[in-house]
């Protein structure tokens, strides 16, 4: 993988490759995708599309679960 | 409902038609792990366990992520929108909630005051008919007043949640008058959320007549949450009796138990 770059993932500066794909960057960062939600730039990306869905630099992404709440 | 009060049966709960098998709803947060949780929602006897939507922490500093302490067949999800402060991000939470979860069910919480986290109303109603829009079954968080009630009902919620008194306050029902007012006027389920601190709490407040009650911190902050939980199953259905069966009317005078009459001289 070469540098690509990078994205904000929660805020926070994410290296990227060429040609990732946002199950790349949840790869890369040990999540499960079928636990998350993923936003990019504030549209959300739903699962069956994450694989296909390339990221670009400077790209936003929130990355969302479940927690506990009232 | 004569043969249900005559009987004290009781018809299922049904809310944006769906049926639940208990009248008690609870949060997951603030708990001290995630065993002692589920230990208290098991004892609840809940179906409806709410949740909460946040960023996933990058650095794992702890476990927060709670779907799979949550058998998806033992319970029924339901999103909350916590911590919103404007229609847009309530409407941006429920978004997510909706493709993280399993169904169409939010509960809204558009919140107008730090202080207080009492509802911006007008924000909630301006949520409310932009997610029932896009088919959300919205059960609204709102105050004791009518007429906002009134317009949330209009605006197609499923459920109206007045609150009993301020979130994570513990401090009961504060005005059974409204709240009664808003389930006597209302069609759609009214459904308590907030503010019940103990079972007495949660047994007064279903005797008004409401549908039901969502508690998070009564249980949370429990010295024994578990037992709390059980005591707020048996208070939800006892309150709940109570209403079906019709208390006597209030007196402000007494009226003897036994004969006044068959007295020796």
């Amino acid at each position: 993988m070469t540098d690509a770059g990078s994205i904000t993932v929660n805020g926070r500066s994410h290296p990227i490759g060429e040609n990732d794909s946002l199950l790349d960057v949840l790869s890369a960062l040990d999540l499960d995708p079928r636990v998350v939600v993923v936003e990019l730039n504030r549209d959300i990306v739903r699962r069956p599309q994450l694989g296909e869905t390339r990221v670009r630099p400077g790209d936003h992404i929130e990355l969302v679960h479940f927690v506990g709440g009232g | 409902m004569a043969e249900a009060v005559a009987h004290a049966t009781d018809a299922p709960l049904v809310v944006g038609g769906r049926t639940f098998r208990s009248r008690l709803m609870v949060g997951t947060g603030k708990y001290k792990d995630n065993a002692t949780m589920t230990a208290a929602l098991a004892a609840s006897g809940a179906e409806v366990v709410t949740v909460a939507v946040r960023r996933v922490d990058l650095d794992r500093s702890k476990e927060e992520a709670i779907l799979h302490h949550l058998d998806p067949d033992q319970y029924f999800l339901l999103a909350n929108t916590a911590g919103c402060y404007t229609a847009d991000d309530a409407i941006r939470y429920a978004r997510l909630a909706r493709e993280a979860g399993f169904n169409e069910f939010v509960k809204l919480e558009v919140i107008g005051d730090q202080e207080t986290l009492l509802p911006d109303t007008d924000g909630l109603l301006n949520a409310t008919k932009t997610l029932v829009a896009e088919g959300f079954q919205v059960m609204a968080y709102t105050n004791d007043d009518l007429i906002t009630a009134l317009r949330l009902e209009d605006a197609g919620c499923a459920a109206v949640m007045p609150l009993a008194s301020p979130i994570g306050s513990g401090l009961g029902l504060a005005n059974p008058y409204t709240v009664r007012t808003i389930k006597r006027r209302l069609t759609c389920p009214v459904i308590v959320d907030a503010g019940v601190g103990t079972a007495s709490d949660a047994c007064i407040t279903m005797e008004q007549g409401v549908d039901g009650i969502l508690m998070n911190t009564a249980l949370a902050e429990a010295a024994d949450e578990v037992t709390m939980a059980r005591a707020m199953r048996w208070a939800v259905d006892a309150g709940r009796a109570a209403f079906l069966a019709g208390r006597m009317p209030r007196r402000e005078i007494a009226v003897p138990s036994s004969p006044t009459t068959g007295l020796l001289d």
